[in-house]
């Protein structure tokens, strides 16, 4: 007799009654996890990833009708009760969250949090030996000085520090199974490549199997041995991770695999846009869930829904026409052919004309300490004396990890007000030159469109007011507003009979239209995007990104492009800027820059984004960084880098004693610019 | 930790000081301690009224300003608080009343609290059902009724169950009964005297705070780390208590001093209905009797209430809540 599969989901349902009817979160999904695999599940939000492995954890809330049956070595946990569940979870399965802020307890402190897990499944062990076994736990995950950090809070830690702490806890009794739901979504690239390299390890330590639940193909790609793709509530397509990448044969996950934008190759093709959005799960009409998606639907699509089929090898796929597109009668490219560009529009007069100049731009926030007498006790150096600059329709891209100051960057941008020190010059005006009146007529020509699309439109007034708005700021007549907000609709691609709606009658992708819309109508020439699709599905990214192309292309507009996604970055972007703890770290044209990076941080940065190429992700030599953003209060003398540098740690003292002491400024090399002292000693090797 | 609590409870300190001169202003601009000799058959001379008020401190014909300096050095000077309309010393009396209030309060405002956060608590935890649904009911129901009505209602229902077992078993005037031997006797005689009074202010309390701790721990409920808890092996309830309810009550120290206000209130009522001599009467028949030291010296009292219960919150906040910790 073969031995069972550690994991066993056969046909899973979950389903929650609510007042407007049954959701159906998850329906009828059958996978295996071996022993000491590496599963990737891939789906957008809503795609019933999470729901069904909490439901693996018996951790669903209570209303939640679970149906269908989870074997654990052939033995059935549905059913069981909470006191049974609890016994296995964290000895047998462990899992890991995606929100590490507050994943744990702010009243304990980690290493209580640790050994609490440690002793609810050993009785016999003392406090004692569990708070050394705790310390243990925090090496082994790499958080540095770990005797002391064990008595830290969880406030004290930082976001990636924390995710360590949770796969600490996770690993804890050696489980067999570690479920991590979205593990580094929160993280910035940097982090997420060494999270992922502990989760890596902790399955070697352990021996485990890991289920890994992301919407990141890239993730998946370099780590998974398999990986099932959800969609709606039901898997999709299963297969080796090598297999579905190369071959994928649900148009679903062709889709998802052109619409993501790569590192390697973005930038030179258009991006496949999937359009439309996932359907609702509590009222799904009969036939595929996918075909009102789905390029190459036919009739049959809409009476029934196509089951799981094996196609060969494991590679499981559900798709009517499955078929023909393995046998390779249809290609890929002719499920989601690439887009054609749109014809440019009146091409822009004056196209070298600076738009936005920053030269020597500083800002520091003082930091203050008590109440009635403050005294100043430090300084956060957010931009430590930038410079950039943008022509007429240009794209710069503004890249680093969160707390490196963008943020603040755009900020100072959008206040058109003088800086403590150096100048903002927009559209050939210095900004502190201005007067009240000019300042209102300049705010036409800069536009921002904010980060997330859900909270940047006001809840209780119409698109037509939404988009109108700065508008009647600026005095436009009524009919003239309403003619103008209809034509704006339709250039972001959305109907204008829209414009009598609410926002939450449109999807993600769709209010983000609308948030660009409303930053076009005062006809700018420079747009501020602040991270314009991190928090958008993949799907609908591509879409987005393809209409601030064409935008740029038909208006001659500038973007001000903010980001931590590089091949969002390197897909857009004309050149670009790499920013650490307040300064450019590197710049230059975008293609240089990605093709040959100078700068350690900036090679640092590139090698930690994943890849959605199995493949070259196995191949890839990963330089990762120590450590997480130094405080920018913290006073660094000589290089502000030199405490993460992977180069900093190959070099001679002599050499070393330079970056200590000496402030390396942007200095041109070859055809880009780069603040380092030893771009000739660096050996270090980018993608 | 502790030159910031020292800091906070100076601060306090400040504002107790603040709130008794101000209510020594305000109980001298508004009471007229003449009034009580206009009354009287025979009415006393003018010049032997002036000669009374004279030596209380309080006579109307020496500025407001004067008097209440004088009344603040012979705090600072000499601790005394100056004499009630009978000549007793205020200080005096003062220690002896808060005594017999604190008994009270201390005893209702704890139990409240504890049965509150229990209330509370399991409230949240079985939301919706109908368990919830008659705490939430019971306890708007007692926030709704006036306390005096509600001390009221527990006396007649004292007075049925004393008939109905034939036996003085609940007391309800004073707060012991004079001339008991035996110390078993009198500790029997006295939780007597203090059940329905106790009662009547923790089920106050208790109706408040379970409305916050239900609200708290709502909030807790569906956080990320008791999902943590219970992935790591905890089971639902034992997750809920270690990690939900410690957390939950955090806010819960904040309430506390806001809420103890309503509870003096509550308590000088209760006083009143059950015949108890403590400060809440005398705060109550100061103003009446437009005896101004007396007055004052409620004021007093209370502040130095707030005063206590205020630090104490910020005491439990910080022990409870690692982030506030400096």
């Amino acid at each position: 007799m073969t031995e069972p599969p550690l994991l066993e989901v056969r046909d899973l349902s979950v389903s929650f009654p609510q007042a407007s009817g049954i959701v159906r979160a998850v329906r009828g999904i059958s996978y295996t996890v071996n022993q000491g695999e590496f599963l990737g599940i891939v789906g957008e939000s809503g795609s019933g990833k999470s729901v069904s492995s909490m439901a693996v954890m018996g951790l669903l809330p209570r209303n939640a009708v679970v149906t269908g049956d989870v074997l654990l070595r052939g033995e059935s946990l549905l059913g069981r009760d909470d006191r049974e569940l609890s016994r296995l979870r964290g000895k047998e399965i462990a899992m890991i969250f995606q929100d590490p802020l507050s994943a744990l307890t702010p009243v304990y402190t980690v290493g209580n949090q640790i050994a609490e897990g440690l002793m609810l499944h050993d009785k016999g062990l003392g406090a004692k030996a569990a708070a050394v076994r705790a310390v243990e736990l925090l090496r082994v995950v790499g958080i540095p000085a770990p005797e002391r950090r064990v008595n830290a809070f969880p406030h004290e830690f930082s976001g990636g520090m924390r995710q360590r702490v949770m796969i600490a806890i996770a690993i804890a009794n050696d489980p067999n199974l570690i479920i991590a739901d979205e593990p580094t979504t929160a993280l910035d690239v940097t982090i997420q490549a060494q999270i992922l390299e502990v989760l890596q390890k902790a399955k070697e330590l352990t021996g485990a199997a890991v289920v890994l639940i992301t919407h990141d193909l890239g993730v998946v790609a370099g780590n998974a041995d398999r990986i099932a793709v959800m969609y709606a509530g039901k898997l999709v397509e299963t297969g080796a991770v090598d297999d579905v990448f190369t071959r994928p044969v649900m148009p679903y996950t062709i889709g998802l695999l052109r619409s993501v934008p790569n590192l390697v190759t973005a930038g030179r093709t258009r991006l496949v846009p999937l359009e439309g959005r996932p359907p609702s799960l509590s009222n799904l009409p009969p036939g595929c869930p996918f075909e009102p998606r789905c390029p190459i639907a036919v009739s049959a699509c809409t009476t029934e829904e196509p089951p799981l089929l094996q196609l060969r090898g494991g590679h499981d796929a559900a798709c009517i026409r499955a078929g023909e597109i393995e046998s390779g009668v249809l290609h890929p490219s002719d499920v989601f052919p690439r887009p054609e560009p749109v014809a440019e529009g009146a091409k822009v007069v004056n196209e070298r004309e600076s738009i936005l100049s920053i030269n020597g731009l500083v800002k520091h926030f003082p930091l203050t300490a008590g109440m009635v007498f403050k005294k100043q006790i430090g300084t956060v150096k957010a931009v430590d004396g930038i410079d950039l600059e943008i022509r007429g329709g240009e794209v710069l891209g503004l890249v680093g990890e969160s707390g490196c100051g963008k943020s603040t960057t755009i900020l100072e941008v959008l206040e058109m007000t003088s800086p403590q020190v150096g100048s903002i010059t927009i559209a050939g005006r210095d900004v502190a030159e201005l007067s009240k009146a000019e300042r209102l007529s300049m705010r036409k020509d800069v536009q921002i469109v904010f980060q997330d699309p859900m909270a940047a439109l006001d809840p209780r007034l119409t698109i037509e007011d939404i988009v109108g708005e700065p508008l009647t700021v600026h005095g436009t007549s009524r009919t003239e507003r309403r003619r103008r907000v209809a034509e704006l609709l339709d250039l972001v691609g959305l109907e204008h009979t829209m414009a009598g709606r609410y926002p939450h009658e449109f999807s993600g992708g769709q209010r983000q239209r609308v948030g660009i819309a409303r930053a076009l109508a005062t006809s700018p020439k420079l747009l501020v995007l602040d991270e314009p699709v991190s928090a958008l599905d993949v799907s609908i990214q591509a879409g987005i990104m393809n209409l601030l192309e064409d935008l740029k292309l038909q208006l001659g507009l500038s973007y001000l492009f903010v980001a931590h996604d590089l091949a969002v970055v390197r897909q857009i972007a004309d050149t670009v800027a790499v920013m650490y703890l307040g300064r450019i770290v590197e710049s230059g044209e975008v293609g240089e820059v990605f093709a040959r990076p100078h700068h350690p941080y900036t090679q640092a940065l590139m090698s930690a984004v994943p890849i959605p190429d199995p493949e070259a992700e196995r191949s890839r030599v990963r330089i990762l960084l120590d450590g997480d953003l130094p405080s920018p209060t913290d006073e660094i003398s000589g290089c502000n880098f030199h405490g993460r540098c992977p180069l900093f740690k190959l070099l001679d003292p002599a050499r070393q004693q330079r970056c200590l002491t000496e402030d390396p400024h942007l200095r041109v090399i070859d055809t880009t610019s780069a603040a380092c002292h030893h771009v000739d000693q660096n050996t270090l090797q980018p993608l | 930790m502790i030159l910031y609590t020292v800091r906070r409870f100076i601060n306090y300190l400040i504002l107790t000081v603040l709130a008794t001169v101000i209510g020594y202003v305000l109980a001298s601009a508004v009471l007229s301690p003449a009034a009580r000799f206009y009354g009287k058959n025979p009415r006393p001379s003018d010049a032997a009224i002036e000669a009374s008020l004279r030596r209380l401190g309080v006579d109307p014909n020496v500025p407001l300003l004067q008097r209440t300096w004088e009344w603040m050095s012979n705090i600072f000077l000499h601790g005394s608080f100056g004499l009630e309309n009978n000549l007793d010393p205020v200080g005096h009396d003062m220690l002896v009343r808060s005594g017999i209030s604190l008994q009270l309060l201390l005893i209702g405002s704890l139990l409240g609290a504890l049965l509150g956060v229990s209330f509370g608590v399991w409230g949240a935890v079985r939301q919706y059902r109908l368990s919830d649904q008659v705490v939430t009911y019971a306890s708007y129901l007692i926030l709704a009724t006036p306390v005096f009505v509600f001390g009221v209602i527990l006396m007649i229902l004292a007075t049925n169950f004393n008939d109905a077992v034939s036996k003085q078993v609940i007391a309800f005037t004073g707060q012991y009964t004079p001339g008991l031997d035996g110390t078993w006797n009198i500790v029997l005689d006295r939780v007597s005297h203090l059940f329905l009074p106790t009662i009547a202010l923790a089920a106050l309390g208790a109706a408040e705070y379970s409305r916050y701790q239900r609200n708290a721990m709502l909030d807790v409920l569906s956080a990320d780390y008791i999902r943590t808890a219970r992935s790591k092996g905890r089971t639902r309830g034992s997750a809920m208590v270690r990690h939900g309810v410690r957390v939950a009550l955090i806010p819960m120290s904040t309430y506390f001093a806001y809420s103890f206000g309503t509870l003096v209130a509550g308590s000088t009522f209760l006083e009143l209905i059950f015949s108890w001599h403590g400060m809440g009467e005398l705060a109550l028949t100061s103003i009446t009797e437009n005896d101004v030291n007396a007055t004052a010296g409620s004021v007093f009292y209370l502040s130095i209430l707030v005063l206590i219960s205020s630090t104490l919150a910020e005491v439990l906040y910080a022990a409870l809540d690692p982030r506030v910790r400096i």
